[in-house]
């Protein structure tokens, strides 16, 4: 470095150098980055054991510099859980969009945080299937159009789109749930910090941690980068409004 | 000198798994093989294994996918309809080369079918049963000894090769109780430098993944696995013969109809008839070359597969017998076992022909 510069950013080293396939805009590189900063920061690379889902983000493991396996479609929650009883002390979480976690893999989230899994979900929500052509999600917003919903949801026909962080804050052994989003620059701090006191509760064994992303589709929402944080803003947003669900109680000083 | 006891099939490969070394059992309960589970949560406080009943076969199979890559020495146990749920999971597990070790206690089928013992899983489990071009080891015990032996050579041969491997029986030797040697603890030392362990300094990140998206990718990893396959079959094939060296007729049964052909061998030596029992013990790799050499033998006449199907292991004795001699096959279904009579009455009727 130059002598007299001082180095405040730079990319974790938890992250490879492959570049990313993710489309101009997309939340995945966003969450990814945010993820292994965090890694980095608690010092946990050697201790981190990561499950990539079916989608988009299946190739996932090309971009985090930790140990990761891939998980069948769905099946992600019961690959983490098979991890996480081997070790105990690592920290170990499944990344898992909107069909693989709420559609084809309902039945093992629904397992796992009721049994307490000790492990973090980072479960990105855009409201559609990305990698297989912009197909109808379990979280697509009533009236949306998708590629097998081409005159917008119908919730008569298909029912209304899953609230997954407000499903899993019922279990008693779930610790911690908050949805986040990156839309916006303070939004994408706060998604980071959440990430956080994930990973800090599940080395405190509290139980599941469960973060959803508010997250977006450009490619398959057919708009811009840009509009589609505008979408995010006035659709999603009041839909699956962002906030902590859940959280341990503090103790008290 | 390992400790003598009286124990149910099923008993006996919980028993054996745990001084096998066995790490993790993940497993949804079906009849008839709910006493491994159960024997398995009996004794959990005095051992140091993961036990987890999933919420379905569908999650066991994958919690063994997580817990086998992360290094542990892992076990499911289910049954025939179980199985089919599983087989998701066992091809991404044979890609991924997770080693873990599976039992299907066999039960009539198809769909629900019955509860009584059945060998209609022979084609599922030889010849791949999930999608994609693959095996797994098969181990097809007969006697409840087999049942906790085999344990021990299922986790052996899981780890050497990073494969699924199977232990394929049914319902009645599950069921039923017999005198066995258990074998002594074997502490297990894991060496797997692949498992997601952590990513330490000293070594490059670990990857388990079955996802190859360039087709040259793809085939690659398939001639790789297809190489291991044929290594399996040059070095593990296992088999036991019975009054073979001057029969002139040979039956080939494995499992329980295994035992009922030998009495049929014995009962029809003492009619006269010169009866062979040649029995498999892994039916995948498959004893292609015995079963060659034998069909080579000019005092043969013929071959008879005993079965508790409609004929599926009778195909591979075909391929292998290759037209030389006639191969002939008996089998009953649904759950029922054939007698010994019926296999010499079966044999009688081509001696005649």
């Amino acid at each position: 470095m130059k002598e007299g510069y001082e180095l405040i950013y730079q990319r974790p080293k938890t992250l490879t150098d492959t570049r990313m396939h993710y489309c101009p805009g997309c939340f995945h590189s966003t969450m990814h980055k945010l993820m292994m900063e965090v890694v980095e920061e608690m010092d946990l690379q050697e201790n981190t054991i990561g499950v990539c889902p079916v989608g988009c983000s299946v190739f996932a493991y090309e971009y985090m510099n930790i140990d990761v396996q891939e998980a069948a479609h769905g099946r992600a929650a019961a690959v983490a859980t098979g991890i996480k009883r081997i070790h105990p002390d690592k920290l170990v979480f499944s990344y898992q969009g909107d069909g693989d976690l709420a559609a084809i893999g309902t039945a093992e989230t629904i397992h796992a945080c009721n049994r307490g899994e000790n492990f973090t979900f980072i479960f990105i929500n855009n409201g559609i299937y990305g990698m297989t052509g912009g197909q109808m999600a379990p979280t697509t917003l009533v009236g949306q159009k998708t590629s097998t919903s081409p005159y917008g949801r119908e919730p008569a026909k298909v029912g209304l789109p899953l609230k997954m962080a407000e499903i899993v804050s019922r279990f008693g052994r779930v610790a911690y749930v908050e949805r986040v989003s990156c839309n916006t620059a303070a939004n994408a701090r706060k998604a980071k910090k959440a990430v956080r006191k994930a990973f800090e509760y599940q080395l405190q064994k509290l139980g599941t941690t469960f973060i959803e992303v508010a997250s977006n589709c450009p490619s398959q929402w057919k708009c811009t980068p840009e509009e589609s944080l505008d979408w995010i803003k006035d659709h999603v947003l009041p839909y699956f409004p962002l906030g902590v669900f859940k959280e341990p109680e503090k103790k008290e000083k | 000198m390992g400790e003598i006891k009286l124990m149910k099939g099923n008993e006996a490969l919980a028993e054996a798994a745990i001084r096998a070394g066995m790490q993790a059992y993940f497993g949804y309960p079906i009849t008839p093989q709910s006493e491994v589970i159960e024997y398995l949560a009996r004794e959990e406080p005095k051992h140091n294994y993961v036990l987890l009943q999933a919420e379905s076969e569908v999650a066991a199979v994958n919690m063994m996918y997580g817990a086998g890559g992360a290094g542990g020495r892992v076990l499911t146990t289910t049954s025939s309809p179980g199985f089919s749920l599983m087989q998701e999971g066992v091809s991404y597990m044979t890609c991924t080369e997770i080693p873990g070790v599976f039992a299907n206690i066999v039960r009539g089928g198809p769909g629900l079918g019955t509860i009584q013992p059945s060998q209609g899983d022979y084609f599922q489990a030889v010849k791949g049963g999930g999608h994609g071009d693959y095996h797994v080891i098969v181990l097809v015990p007969n006697s409840v000894q087999e049942m906790a032996d085999h344990v021990f050579l299922a986790f052996e041969l899981a780890d050497k090769y990073r494969i699924p491997a199977l232990i394929l029986s049914d319902g009645a030797i599950g069921q039923m109780m017999e005198k066995l040697e258990l074998p002594d603890p074997v502490p297990y030392k894991p060496n797997k430098p692949w498992a997601t362990t952590g990513k330490t300094k000293d070594r490059e990140r670990n990857i388990l993944t079955s996802l190859y998206i360039k087709s040259e990718d793809m085939e690659i990893k398939n001639i790789h696995l297809q190489k291991k396959f044929r290594e399996i079959e040059a070095n593990e094939v296992r088999f036991d013969e019975y009054k073979t060296e001057d029969a002139e007729v040979i039956i080939t049964s494995y499992g329980l109809t295994s035992r009922v052909a030998k009495k049929a061998v014995d009962i029809g030596r003492e009619q006269g008839i010169k009866l062979g029992l040649f029995r498999p013990i892994t039916v995948w790799p498959f004893p292609k070359g015995r079963i060659a050499e034998l069909a080579s033998r000019d005092d043969i006449r013929f071959f008879i597969s005993i079965e508790m199907s409609a004929g599926q292991m009778v195909e591979d004795i075909q391929l292998n017998v290759c037209g030389k001699k006639p191969v002939h096959f008996y089998g009953r279904m649904g759950g029922i076992v054939p007698t010994p009579q019926e296999i010499l009455d079966t044999v009688q009727s081509h001696l005649k022909e």
